[in-house]
């Protein structure tokens, strides 16, 4: 399955003062996929989210976004270009309601400022009505509907990650990162956040996951990038992967060796 | 109705019932509380709202410390005296090129603190603070130093001088007012959510496209003009201005009135207001009973004391632990049932 490319990362490079966080690796995601990005714990895969991003810049490498160079952009600006994402630690917007955290999505959408909302003017009004209808029917999408009014920091935390999951997709993205969205779900809990992905790909969304849970990868992703101590040990379709030597040597380890 | 349109009515109904009491009972206070002295006290604690309310937008909803409004209303203050005293303008231009100056004097100190991240706005002001008071004091040739500036002019309405404390009164409460549905409305938009937000999450509000450093200038700016508006007022009230005004203690004083209304809360602000005023006027009357000195040093530390318990027991503010109060009492249904048993008992 080859599709146009929406992302390359290109020899990406990151250190941390001395410590190499990501070394010389490169992905390419397709429009309209599922990306996961697998490894084990402290092998890169969130430095590389966030460079991304925006939040970190690489020490080396570019990264590209519909042929578009991303250097010098911080994250309120990839945001306009289409790049949403999520956190491990969901970051909601504690004390604000979940309809509000979902109408901070489609902050970039709107155009009001300080001057047009002190003074109540229409052209305010109008647009925050408009964000509201959008939003509501973002908080529908994830199945929060009945919790709108509710403050976020309140949910449990498995309600927490689907209410910045709606207020990434609320920012209308046509690349999403989420930061393993399954991390602390139960199973049920996970196969709704299965369907779910899959709905956001049928939007047209391409995802790139860091996910943990394998069982998980294997049944959504498109394409697998494996990371292991800031290197790319292997990429390819999850049967592939299932069947990488390299791979299954990286995660059992010792045993293995 | 669609589910969108109601829920703007409702809260547009709850803040206009607000304005409507709150209105009211400014409009029917001077009918019970004639003598001049609390007349004037009234005017204060009207330009007291308004700063505070400029406050609570900055701390309480972005999030952001500022040590320093007492200077911003200082520089609203000396800005609209030296321009009528010294220059020749008349009041009210006077008052809006004050509060440009002053807006502007904000942006610049905001834009190196927003690059930092952290309490660093807290330190900036705090440094803005006192260059702002010792330049008052010392920049004679325009401020007429320590000892205060005289003879600023009066306001006028259509060409009718402001005499009376009754209309100063009056005319201060409707900037409160007017400044209050303006903070109202701002916290109620696009802005003043992604104020929240900032306070909430920035990596977060950043990664829904908010750039947090503009919107945190943009709230500093506001606040300023906020402190600067009653600064005016204030000067062309008492038509005599001194450095005091700037003073470190006197930006304490406007972050304990916010404190006292909850920060989060721009009704909690005349409360705040009225109470910390209140509080002030006692301590003149009991600290010297105690100690037999004036009350100067005593009553920062009463403000001390009083900003650490109410950090410590009410966070959100006096309104909010209030509210809770009378939630966990049973609300209106309560009241009414334990007065109907206490009649009944009788």
């Amino acid at each position: 399955m080859d599709g146009p490319i929406l992302l390359e990362a290109d020899h990406i490079r990151k250190e941390f003062g001395g410590i190499v966080a990501l070394d010389d690796v490169s992905l390419r995601a397709q429009e309209r996929q599922i990306l996961a990005l697998i490894g084990p714990n402290g092998a890169g895969k969130t430095t590389l989210l966030n460079i991304i991003a925006g939040t970190i810049a690489p020490t080396r490498g570019q990264v590209r976004f519909k042929g578009k160079r991303l250097a010098g952009r911080p994250p309120y600006e990839r945001v306009r270009l289409g790049i949403a994402r999520t956190f491990q630690q969901a970051h909601v917007f504690a004390q604000m309601t979940v309809l509000e955290n979902v109408m901070m999505g489609c902050h970039i959408r709107g155009e009001s400022r300080p001057l047009d909302a002190a003074l109540r003017l229409r052209r305010a009004r109008l647009e925050e009505e408009d964000i509201l209808l959008d939003a509501l029917r973002t908080l529908n999408l994830v199945g929060l509907g009945s919790r709108a009014e509710q403050l976020a920091g309140d949910l449990p935390f498995g309600q927490q990650r689907l209410v910045a999951i709606a207020r990434a997709l609320a920012s209308d993205p046509t690349l999403i990162l989420l930061d393993e969205p399954a991390a602390g779900l139960n199973r049920l809990e996970k196969n709704d956040l299965v369907d779910l992905i899959r709905r956001i790909r049928e939007m047209g969304i391409t995802i790139i996951l860091v996910e943990h849970d394998m069982q998980l990868v294997m049944q959504l992703a498109d394409w697998v990038v494996v990371l292991d101590h800031g290197r790319r040990l292997a990429q390819g379709t999850p049967a592939e992967i299932r069947r990488n030597r390299a791979v299954i040597a990286a995660y059992l380890g010792a045993e293995e060796a | 109705m669609s589910l969108s349109s109601r829920f703007w009515r409702e809260k547009a109904h709850r803040n206009a019932y607000g304005l409507l009491v709150l209105g009211a009972l400014v409009a029917l206070l001077p009918v019970f509380l004639r003598t001049p002295y609390a007349l004037s006290t009234m005017v204060l604690i009207g330009i007291d709202t308004l700063i505070t309310v400029g406050l609570c937008l900055l701390m309480g909803y972005a999030g952001q410390i500022s040590l320093g409004q007492a200077a911003f209303f200082g520089l609203g203050a000396y800005g609209s005296a030296i321009l009528t005293t010294r220059f020749g303008w008349s009041p009210w231009p006077a008052l809006i090129g004050a509060a440009a100056i002053t807006a502007g004097v904000a942006y610049f100190i905001g834009i190196p603190v927003f690059r930092l991240s952290g309490h660093y706005l807290a330190m900036g002001t705090l440094a803005f603070g006192s260059i702002v008071h010792i330049a008052l004091t010392e920049w004679k040739a325009y401020t007429g130093g320590p000892t205060g500036l005289p003879g600023i002019p009066r306001l006028h309405i259509a060409g009718v001088p402001l005499k009376s404390d009754l209309a100063y009164y009056y005319l201060v409460w409707a900037f409160a007012l007017g400044g209050i549905l303006i903070a109202l409305n701002l916290v109620d938009s696009r802005f003043g959510r992604a104020l929240r937000a900032i306070r909430d999450s920035q990596v977060a509000a950043e990664s829904v496209g908010v750039d947090a450093g503009r919107y945190k200038l943009q709230a500093l700016v506001i606040s300023a003009l906020y402190a600067s508006v009653a600064g005016s007022l204030y000067a062309h009230y008492l038509i005599f201005v001194n450095p005091q005004i700037s003073s470190l203690d006197a930006s304490i004083r406007v972050l304990l009135m916010a404190a006292v209304g909850g920060l989060a809360s721009i009704w909690g602000a005349p409360l705040g207001a009225t109470v910390v005023t209140l509080l002030t006027l006692a301590l003149r009357e009991v600290v010297p009973l105690i100690s037999g000195y004036g009350s100067g040093e005593h009553q920062i530390i009463a403000y001390g004391i009083l900003l650490i318990v109410i950090m410590i027991f009410m966070p959100q503010g006096v309104t909010v632990a209030a509210a809770r109060a009378w939630n966990r009492f049973g609300g209106w249904p309560a009241l009414r049932g334990r007065l109907w048993r206490w009649r009944g008992g009788r």
